[in-house]
């Protein structure tokens, strides 16, 4: 067998227009050995849920900047896991306020990484996680 | 066989996209089941048409291929996708971009798209195409396209895979035209001159039709012009495939 590589789909929904933040963590998975599918901005939740079920992604990064994370964010999530990635790790980032957070997480983000989190620590927490999804299936 | 992949198995025959993009997934892993899942489906082969797309980084291939979707689309045809991009050779991670050039097309049921990493094989290819060309086609799609890394003299591994390679060049492709006789230009089917909204698109068509006849083994190539941005050309590619694809 090749090796399994963790893949990973990177994409802004809603209206904002900036992606220089999410190009550069692309890079920086790509770096760890990660595959990076780069979905790019301006995307509705129901075209982010059907690019990650065709690409088969472990990971799905979504970003936000513009302050509808609270609405974007869990439809994401929650069209994604009714198609049938229910066993997909959710990152989230971009501007988002501490009180959003318990939120999110209820509506299945796993991680929350600020601006500006080093992208060591962001790989850290994909590779663990995703290594203890493996192992999970196994049995 | 598993009760795991019989399932998967079932669910894409039955049009259920995540289990195709699970089997995709074992196919790039080059899974050991791979063998038996590809004798399974082989009844089913050998209906759809593969188009290879090819050519230098930039020139347009991505553009070209969501303009060239819609057209397939029009017409009613189901169409597979595979985009490939290189891996890094030293980190062995990638990123995948081509798809950003297709969002129009994602939430139609009719198109299914897949991002590939070469994951160190040769020939501008990923060693898990072919296998995902037989399960795209299995799962019944009229038209399976592929997008190769953009293409130097020696990988030409599209030839071996597709049912017709269109080679797509730029107007500053000309300067190479030597050097390209000897490689790509030579696996191509159809050639198109993209971005002919700039300078020199025509005098590199006709140097083109009269530098690959002579010596060729293969029929002469079909030139055709295009610009992918603007929609311009795209209804003549779609001809020259479709003549092809009604003709094997
Ligand atoms: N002027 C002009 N630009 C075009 C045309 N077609 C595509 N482009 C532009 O060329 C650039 C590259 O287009 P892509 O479709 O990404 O090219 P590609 O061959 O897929 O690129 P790689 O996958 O990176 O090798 C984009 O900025 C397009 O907008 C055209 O007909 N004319
Ligand atoms: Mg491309």
């Amino acid at each position: 067998m090749r090796d399994k590589k963790v893949r990973v789909l990177l994409a802004k929904p809603g209206l904002d227009g900036h992606d220089r933040g999410l190009k550069v963590l692309a890079r920086g998975l790509r770096d760890a050995g990660m595959e990076v599918i780069y979905l790019g901005l301006r995307l509705t939740p129901e075209q982010i849920a059907q690019a990650a079920l065709e690409e088969d992604v472990d990971v799905v990064g979504l970003s936000c900047l513009s302050g509808a994370h609270m609405v974007l964010f869990p439809k994401t999530v929650g069209l994604i896991k009714e198609k049938g990635g229910g066993d997909i790790l959710f990152i989230g980032g971009g501007i988002i306020p501490g009180k959003d957070i318990p939120g999110l997480e209820a509506a299945g983000i796993a991680m929350v990484f600020g601006p500006g989190t080093p992208i060591g620590e962001i790989t850290g927490f994909m590779k663990e996680r995703v290594r203890r999804r493996g192992v999970d299936n196994q049995d | 066989m598993t009760p795991e992949i019989a399932r998967l198995v079932g669910g894409m025959l039955a049009g259920d996209k995540p289990s195709l993009a699970r089997l995709i997934s074992l196919a790039e892993d080059d899974s050991p089941h791979f063998p038996e899942i590809l004798e399974m489906l082989r009844p089913r082969l050998g209906k759809s048409y593969c188009v290879g797309i090819t050519g230098p980084p930039g020139a347009g291939k991505s553009t070209l291929i969501d303009r060239l979707v819609a057209v397939i689309r029009s017409r009613g045809l189901s169409v597979g996708i595979i985009l490939v991009d290189p891996s890094s050779p030293v980190s062995g991670g990638a990123v995948l971009g081509d798809r950003v050039r297709m969002q129009r097309h994602y939430l139609d049921e009719g198109v299914f798209i897949r991002s590939m990493a070469t994951r160190g094989s040769q020939g501008g290819l990923s060693g898990g195409v072919q296998a995902a060309v037989s399960l795209l086609a299995a799962s019944g799609r009229d038209i399976i396209i592929i997008e190769t890394v953009g293409v130097g003299q020696t990988e030409l591994g599209i030839s071996g895979i597709a049912d017709v390679v269109v080679l797509l060049l730029v107007p500053e492709s000309g300067d190479d035209i030597q050097a390209m006789k000897a490689g790509i230009v030579e696996i191509a089917d159809i050639i198109v001159v993209n971005k002919a909204d700039r300078e020199g698109a025509e005098r590199l068509a006709e140097q083109l039709k009269a530098a690959v006849a002579p010596g060729r083994t293969k029929a002469v190539p079909q030139v055709i012009t295009a610009q992918a941005i603007n929609d311009i050309g795209i209804e003549a590619l779609y001809r020259a495939i479709e003549k092809r694809r009604k003709g094997r």
